[in-house]
Formats: C-alpha cells, sequence, structure tokens
C-alpha cells in the first residue's frame, strides 16, 4: 500500500477536501513519429498508478500481439486507442487522457507526429497551457520539431518543456543534451515563448519522468512530472480584461430576463459598468445569478447568468465587456488561418466564420501570404491546401466583437465551416481589425432600390442560368430577354463571353479563377438589382458553393435558379463552337464535363430539359414562372 | 518614496541618506500597505477555479451551446451516477429556467426495479419532462439476456430502441453521459459527436474540435451526440456527488442483497424472470454496484462501502476498471469503437 493509500483508507473525508484544492492544468504532447510520445503518456499514467489491473492485462496481451517492445510492455498501447492506430503503429487522431498527482490535475492530449496531422496537433493545442516538445537525442531538432513549435506557438502556448528523449540511447551524454538545448533556444527565440525548460529522459525505462534518474546525475533540474506540478502557466497571463459572450438568453418567465455564458476572461462584480460589442450599449451588473445562490462576484472560466439593471437588447453573439476596456468590433480582420481540410482554400469563396459564440458569412478577401510551418517563411500564394497556414484578410457579412488572439485566446478565435457539408474546414486567430472598417461608412442614398424599382414598374431579379457548355443557357436567356424587352422590362443580359472579353479578362479557367469570375459576376449582378434592373446571367457556374454565395448576396426572392439541363452526351453531340472535340484532343485545359467538375443544382428553381423542351418553349416557361410569381405583371398581349 | 526618488538616486551614486529620510520612506511604505489591504477588502479577488469547478463550468457551457445552436434536443437519461450528474448539470446550467429539453430513458424492460423508481420519483420531483422508450419489436419477440445473450438483447434492446427513439421523435441531439476515460476508443471521441442519417460515428471522419467552439451544424436526418461529462474521470464523478450532495440510486450502497454467482459474476436476482440452475440457490450477501443497467448483465461486488466516503475510499483503492462489471465490452480492445460505430451510446 502506497502512503497515499494509507492516507485515503485512514481518513478519506480529510484526503477528499485536499482533493478539491488542486490545481489543473491542460497539456499537449508532440513530437515527430518515433520520437516516443505515446510512450511517455503511458509512463506518466502507469507511474502515477492510474492503470487498473484489468487494463494492464489487456494492454499486456495486446503487447504480444501488436507491440513494438519485444513482447515487453508497450505504454503506447495504453494511449493508441482506435483500431486503425493499433495495427499501423502510430497515432492518427487526438487522444486526450487524464491523470492527477497530489498536487494537480492534468488533461493531457496526445498528438500525432506527421505533417499530415499538423490539423490534429492544432486541435490539441489550441486548449493547451503548456507543450511538451519530444526531441529524440539521437537526432537532434527535426524539420518537425519546428513545425510543432511553430504550432504550438501560432496556438499561443506560452510555456514550452523540451524532453531530450532516449538518452538511454545516447549514452546519457550531458554534451548531447546541452548542445540540442543550445539549438531549441536560439531556433525558438522569434516564436516569443515565455517559459522553455529542457529535460533528459528516458520515457522507455522512467529516467526522469517521475523520479530523478540517478543515470545522468549531471542535470540539475526537476523531473518531468515534478516541473508540470510546479509550472506556473497563468502568471504571464492574468484573468485580463472581463469578457463575456453571450451564449443563450434565460428568460424563464417575463420577469426575468438573464444572459447566460462563461466568463472568457476578468472578474466580474455586481454593480460594474458594462458594455455590449457591437451594439455598444451600456448598463451596470444587477445579479449574478447561478443555482444555489446569488454571487458577489465571479471570473474567468465560471458559467453564470449576469442580470441587468436596463433593459436593453442583448442575444447570442454579443460580447459584454467592461465599460473601461471593451473588445473591438469589425467586419474586417486579419488573421492566421490554419486550413484543415481536402478541398482547398480559395480566397472568394463563401464560408461560415463560427467564433465562441457567433457564427457569420465570411470570405477571405485576400491571402496574403503563407507561412512554412516547416521553417517559418513567407512564401506567395493564391490558395490553402490541408494543413497549411496562412495570413488571410477577411470580409464578414456583419460585424463580430473581438480581441487579437494574443490578448485573448478565447476572444480571438474562430473555426471556417463548409456551407455545403457543414464540417468544419478550418481554424483561424486574429491579428487584427483592418483599419478600414472603421472607415467606411454605407453611402446613405436618397433615391433606394425600392424607388429604382418602382419606376421601372417591376420588381428587380437575378435570373441565374446554370449549365453545361453547349447547353443552350445563352440562346434561351437571349430569347428570354427579348420577351422581357418586348413588354417593356428594364433587363441587361450579363454572358459568359461578354464579361469574359472584360471585366474578367485577367481570369482563366482553373478553379480558383472560377471561384473568383463568379464572385465578380454575383457583385455585378448584385449592382443591377439594386439599380432595379431584371439581370439575366448565363454561365457554366459549374460549383454549387459560388452558385450559393451568389443567390446570398441579394434578398431570398430576387434570385431564380435555372438549370439548363442537357446531358453531357447530347452537349458535346451538338458541340456548336467545337469546344468539346478541343477539349477532348486536350487543347483546352479545365473544361467543364471533361477534366473539371460540373455540380448539378439540388433545388432550382426551374429546370430545363432540352431534349423535351425547344428553346422557344423553354423561354415561355420562364416567362409563365416569372408571372406567376408576381416578377412582371401579366401583360395583355 | 525615498524623498520621492532623489534619495535613491544619491544611494545609487553611492551617496548617503538621512536616518529621517529613511523613517519617513518607512512610514509612506506602511501607510501604501494599509492602503493595498483595504482595496483587496473592497474589490474581492475571486480565488483560481478548481478542478472540479472548471469541469462543472466546462460541462454548463456545452450544455447551453446545444440549445443555443440545435433545434430539437434530447438528454438521455439512464439513472446511473453518470446521469444523475449529468442531470444535476443541467438544472445548473438552465438555472432559473428548467432544462428546455426533455428526457429520455431507453428502458429495455430489464433494468433493477430500483432504477425504475428512483427514476420515476426524481423526474417527478423536479418537474422534468420524461419519455420511456421501449423497443416494441424486441418486447414482441421476448428479447432477454437469458435467451438471446448479452451481445444480441443489448444490441436489440439498447442500441435499436434508441436509435427507433431519436427517430420517432426527430431529435437532432441528445446529450449522452460518456466519458473519455471510460474506454480507449471514447479518449478520441469528439464532444460533439456527429452522427449519419443512419446514426453512425466514423471514427476517421471527425470534425476537428478547436477551443470551446463547437460546431453543431447538420443537414436534415443527420444528428449530433452530445458528451458534456467527456473530461470527468470516475473519480470527479464521485467526488462531485459528495461535494454537491447529488441523489442517487441506492444499488451504489452497499446492502445485503440476494444474489448468484454466475462465472464470478454476481448477478442480483431482481425479480422472478431469472432462470436458476439446478442447484443454484440465492445467497445473501453484503454487496454494491459499481455501474447499473440491466441486472442480469451487471455484477456487483462485494463490499461493505454504505457511505460515499466508503464508496469513494473504495474506487481509489481498487485497481479494476469501472467497465469490468459490464459484459459487453469484455471481447476485444476495439469492441467498443465497432458498437459506437453503430449508433450505441
Amino acid at each position: 500500500m502506497t502512503d497515499q493509500e494509507q492516507i485515503i483508507s485512514k481518513d478519506i473525508v480529510s484526503y477528499l477536501k485536499t482533493q478539491k484544492e488542486k490545481s489543473f492544468l491542460r497539456f499537449i504532447t508532440c513530437g515527430s513519429v518515433d520520437d516516443g510520445k505515446s510512450t511517455l503518456i503511458g509512463r506518466l499514467l502507469y507511474d502515477s498508478k492510474l492503470v487498473y489491473e484489468d487494463q494492464l492485462n489487456a494492454i499486456k496481451n495486446d503487447s504480444k500481439k501488436f507491440g513494438t517492445q519485444g513482447g515487453e510492455i508497450d505504454f503506447a498501447l495504453l494511449v493508441d486507442g482506435l483500431a486503425a492506430e493499433r495495427e499501423q503503429g502510430i497515432t492518427i487522431d487526438v487522444a486526450y487522457k487524464f491523470f492527477s498527482t497530489s498536487k494537480r490535475k492534468f488533461i493531457v492530449a496526445d498528438t500525432p507526429g506527421h505533417e499530415q496531422y499538423t490539423r490534429n496537433m492544432a486541435t490539441g493545442a489550441s486548449t493547451a497551457n503548456l507543450a511538451i516538445l519530444l526531441i529524440d537525442a539521437r537526432h537532434g531538432i527535426q524539420v518537425q520539431t519546428r513545425r510543432h513549435s511553430y504550432i504550438a506557438s501560432l496556438l499561443g502556448i506560452k510555456s514550452i518543456v523540451v524532453a531530450i528523449n532516449k538518452m538511454d540511447l545516447a549514452d546519457y551524454s550531458q554534451y548531447t543534451f546541452n548542445s540540442i538545448e543550445e539549438d531549441f533556444r536560439s531556433f525558438s527565440k522569434s516564436l516569443g515563448f515565455d517559459h522553455i525548460r529542457c529535460i533528459p529522459i528516458s520515457a522507455l525505462n522512467g529516467d526522469n519522468i517521475t523520479t530523478k534518474s540517478e543515470r545522468m546525475p549531471w542535470y540539475q533540474g526537476s523531473c518531468l512530472l515534478q516541473h508540470l506540478e510546479t509550472v506556473d502557466v497563468n502568471s504571464n497571463q492574468n484573468d485580463g480584461e472581463f469578457r463575456f459572450p453571450v451564449q443563450w438568453v434565460n428568460r424563464p418567465d417575463l420577469n426575468f430576463r438573464g444572459f447566460s455564458g462563461t466568463i472568457a476572461s476578468g472578474q466580474v462584480n455586481v454593480g460594474d459598468e458594462i458594455i455590449v460589442i457591437p451594439s455598444g450599449q451600456k448598463s451596470k451588473v444587477k445579479k449574478i445569478v447561478t443555482m444555489g445562490n446569488d454571487l458577489e462576484y465571479a471570473r474567468k472560466h465560471q458559467s453564470v447568468t449576469l442580470t441587468l439593471h436596463d433593459e436593453i437588447d442583448i442575444s447570442r453573439g454579443d460580447l459584454i465587456c467592461g465599460r473601461s476596456h471593451p473588445a473591438q468590433q469589425s467586419n474586417q480582420i486579419q488573421a492566421h488561418i490554419l486550413w484543415m481540410a481536402e478541398k482547398h482554400l480559395f480566397p472568394g469563396r463563401g464560408y461560415l466564420l463560427k467564433t465562441i459564440n457567433k457564427t457569420v458569412p465570411a470570405t477571405v478577401t485576400s491571402l496574403k501570404h503563407k507561412v512554412n510551418v516547416n521553417d517559418f517563411s513567407k512564401e506567395a500564394g493564391n490558395i490553402l491546401k490541408l494543413n497549411e497556414v496562412g495570413l488571410c484578410n477577411i470580409y464578414l457579412d456583419e460585424p463580430i466583437a473581438f480581441d487579437p488572439y494574443s490578448n485573448n485566446r478565447q476572444t480571438g478565435s474562430f473555426i471556417l465551416i463548409d456551407r455545403q457539408t457543414n464540417d468544419t474546414v478550418g481554424m483561424g486567430v486574429i491579428n487584427f481589425s483592418l483599419r478600414r472598417a472603421a472607415n467606411i461608412v454605407w453611402q446613405n442614398t436618397q433615391v433606394g432600390k425600392t424607388q429604382r424599382a418602382e419606376q421601372k414598374h417591376q420588381k428587380p431579379v437575378i435570373l441565374w442560368f446554370t449549365g453545361l457548355s453547349g447547353s443552350g443557357k445563352s440562346t434561351i436567356a437571349n430569347l428570354v430577354e427579348r420577351k422581357l424587352f418586348d413588354i417593356g422590362r428594364h433587363t441587361y443580359l450579363l454572358d459568359g463571353d461578354n464579361i469574359r472579353h472584360g471585366l474578367n479578362k485577367d481570369l482563366g479557367f482553373t478553379d480558383i479563377d472560377r471561384v473568383e469570375n463568379i464572385r465578380r459576376i454575383s457583385e455585378t449582378a448584385k449592382l443591377m438589382v439594386d439599380a432595379g434592373l431584371i439581370v439575366l446571367v448565363a454561365f457554366i457556374s459549374p460549383f454549387t458553393a459560388e452558385r450559393n454565395d451568389a443567390r446570398c448576396t441579394v434578398n431570398k426572392d430576387e434570385f431564380v435558379e435555372i438549370y439548363i439541363n442537357t446531358s453531357l452526351e447530347e452537349a458535346e453531340k451538338r458541340d456548336v463552337k467545337g469546344l468539346y472535340a478541343k477539349a477532348r484532343r486536350g487543347e483546352i485545359k479545365n473544361f467543364t464535363g471533361i477534366d473539371s467538375e460540373y455540380q448539378a443544382p439540388h433545388a432550382p428553381e426551374i429546370e430545363i430539359n432540352t431534349l423535351s423542351l425547344s428553346a422557344e418553349e423553354a423561354a415561355m416557361k420562364i416567362i409563365d414562372y416569372l408571372q406567376k410569381n408576381e416578377f412582371i405583371v401579366r401583360t395583355e398581349s | 518614496m525615498l524623498n520621492d526618488g532623489k534619495g535613491l538616486t544619491r544611494l545609487k551614486n553611492g551617496g548617503q541618506c538621512t536616518l529621517k529620510t529613511l523613517e519617513t520612506a518607512f512610514q509612506k511604505l506602511e501607510t501604501l500597505e494599509i492602503e493595498a489591504h483595504l482595496r483587496d477588502d473592497t474589490i474581492p479577488q475571486a480565488t483560481p477555479l478548481n478542478h472540479l469547478q472548471r469541469l462543472e463550468a466546462e460541462s454548463i457551457h456545452i450544455m447551453r451551446e446545444v440549445i443555443a445552436q440545435c433545434e430539437n434536443p434530447v438528454m438521455l437519461y439512464s439513472v446511473g451516477k453518470d446521469s444523475s450528474v449529468m442531470l444535476h448539470l443541467a438544472l445548473k446550467a438552465f438555472y432559473p429556467s428548467l432544462p428546455p429539453f426533455p428526457f429520455l430513458h431507453i428502458d429495455t424492460g430489464w433494468k433493477f426495479k430500483e432504477m425504475i423508481a428512483f427514476r420515476d420519483r426524481r423526474m417527478k420531483e423536479l418537474k422534468l419532462k420524461l419519455l420511456v422508450h421501449t423497443n416494441p419489436d424486441g418486447l414482441e419477440q421476448n428479447i432477454n439476456p437469458f435467451t438471446h445473450g448479452s451481445v444480441t438483447h443489448t444490441d436489440i434492446m439498447k442500441t435499436q430502441g434508441l436509435k427507433q427513439a431519436l427517430d420517432h421523435y426527430g431529435f437532432t441531439a441528445a446529450f449522452g453521459g460518456a466519458r473519455r476515460d471510460e474506454e480507449k476508443s471514447r479518449a478520441k471521441e469528439r464532444i460533439f459527436s456527429f452522427r449519419t442519417t443512419s446514426h453512425q460515428w466514423d471514427p476517421k471522419n471527425q470534425r476537428p474540435e478547436l477551443w470551446n467552439i463547437y460546431n453543431a451544424r447538420i443537414s436534415k436526418g443527420q444528428s449530433m451526440r452530445v458528451f458534456p461529462l467527456s473530461n470527468w474521470t470516475e473519480l470527479d464523478i464521485w467526488q462531485y456527488i459528495y461535494t454537491e450532495q447529488i441523489q442517487i440510486p441506492e444499488l451504489y450502497f452497499a446492502a445485503p442483497r440476494k444474489v448468484v454467482d454466475r462465472g464470478g459474476a454476481l448477478i442480483m436476482v431482481d425479480d422472478d424472470r431469472m432462470p436458476l440452475k439446478d442447484g443454484e440457490k440465492p445467497q445473501e450477501k453484503m454487496v454494491r454496484f459499481r455501474t447499473l443497467g440491466c441486472y442480469p448483465l451487471t455484477g456487483a461486488i462485494e463490499s461493505s462501502a454504505s457511505t460515499l466516503p466508503d464508496i469513494i475510499r473504495e474506487v481509489l483503492i481498487t485497481k479494476t476498471s469501472e467497465r469490468q462489471g459490464r459484459i459487453i465490452d469484455a471481447d476485444n480492445g476495439a469492441s467498443m469503437e465497432d458498437k459506437k460505430r453503430e449508433g450505441y451510446f
């Protein structure tokens, strides 16, 4: 029985009391493929007696089956949970493990080392206050070490432990240790860590893990566990200014209106003067409500409900701040984005940006540069691929409240969500507001869209024709415009060819150029709708994402998607312009339908099947639709 | 302080200062300290949150996110200790409102009688809405753990029953009380865990979960399983029950109960549906349960722990992990992962 067990069996009640006072640390372990991260965590769990006997038996069996230690206990198997990982002997996802000592409780995120799992490491790092970087003593600092250091720094981790592992295979050499430490300190200077501690260890043999190793008497510092127990991760980042992201408005009845949330930083007291960002409304804190009792004050990390003295309009997405130091607000920001999806990030394409409590449509307007995560150099680029980091300007449809990430990890972070799949595709840390945002004031014109439309006796709308090349989009759109013109409607036809010769003549046919092409056309069409026109857009527009973005530029009832459905076979058979033949011969690259994808619309307002309808009939069907839905008034003729 | 800094400069340059200057400096220092002390009293500084308070705040945050983001959530309530903690946190998260969602119990028909009584009493006391679902097909075929075995019984009555209920009510999000420390594949599951239209989990294709920003967006037919207790350990659960005085079923506490020994597992004879083998006679033993489930599948342990501190002491000293009392994940290491892929909680 250990000392602790004796205390437990003698006086459990006072033991429980001491347990309550434990502090809390979340950390991440990272390193390259065979540096022994999982072994290290397995060792920490094993040595702090957190492995139960039945788990240990299971691991002993597994060690014989998959183990890499010749039948000896393979500690990595304690951590590598998913079946695929056990078979391949690598860690592919983030695994969270829990252990505690008499002083502290720990949550460890064990993250993969391969470059293709950079995003997984970033995931683990986002909630960690300390990172353990493992380095194989035999190999010293590797490309991976640099990458992991960069990601840790990007995600705002200030405290680093460099665990120089496999000292047993390096003769426990002080010289080796010192030279690696020196290398690390010099290359990481630019990364802004506040606290670096280097410890020589052997995870496999347990040297300097939970007890000081006798095999390295030259090392004077504390062992790894002791360091983790005592390192102060909060000293450099006190609680900060008061920030309260409103999660949910709590209204059980008419007499109570509270704002629920978790305090992101700082402290709040009853009577504090507050300001709501972005609305700028002010009030004072009336009560801090929790189930047990109302509080006089509450601090960072606490989940509470606030009531205010004044009845002001606050909803989810707002940020309640101390009045003297409020957060910033803007709809144009600059941020570092780490891309996490196979589908590339295209500037110009629309995504959803989600902060801690608010989701807004957003577009990356420009990629300033990419960051080479291995040597921190800046590189030019126009797209971000999986696991790449870039500095981006971002435009938001609505302003958000935020702080720079370096000041506040809670209110300075966001994720990007794909609008079609709902997947989380990127993560971002906000650097600052682009100063332009504050200066752009919408021109409040006297004559508006309504007035312009009324003058023309029509309801402005975009008729968006999409379909393969040669499907008949232009032919049908021309007929529709002719008919509208004949009944005195004000129209304009934006056609692929006329735009590509002018406004978009700088664009080619790669995926990224197609995205930008459609973005410009959408914006142009939007201005024309604002001018009160019926705009006909006839473009292949092969991607669902861009057509949806186009739809979002105008009001719901101002967009009609018309799918000109002609099969590839049929379009190729017609081949009016001889383009398919050229594409088949390889003379045209990125031709839709041949070597570039066409994504058919799921629910277009109108679908025209050109095999069963003539161009004239198709045009009439569209005019009928416009009349039925009161875009144009039925005329006598 | 030392003559407004002039004294200090003089000292630095190797000069001297008078006794009077020094005395005045000390006096000034004292007044400053008293003022600082007074300031501390007027603006109270909250102490940093301890581990349990951090876990509690995180769970509350997660629950509120679900309410803010998901259309039709439900909380799975299995009557066990983790469910009791989850329920308690839900009461806290929305106070003074009641939790704005119903509670769902998948009743296999083989739960301990005491669990059902406890469940009904708690829900009534708290004025919460309880939904109970039992798989009608399984009921019709009289699926039971004795003739069909634990695997078939659990699959049909629990996994299939759960899917039926979720589909029937069209729930878009379901809270579950699973913890990451329970089992290896759970250690990698997200807090907001995405499920396909057929309720499947794809461990290789999980959404990255960053900071405490949770993406709960889904398309029609898809759903979210949400685990607010992900970061709690078994000990945390017990400690929280102790600190917050949370009610849990008596079955967790040691008492004399009639049990039979089935291959090392002590099975409580909870009703007369349990077929006894020839010569098998229920023995009265001091036992308690570490987890609660279907009584024929839940082994008791011999114990004299009849108070919470006693139980916690036992938990701390025992070296057998929690799910061992359950018969379902004993086969191979990846078995829970397989079950979860198919939609088991």
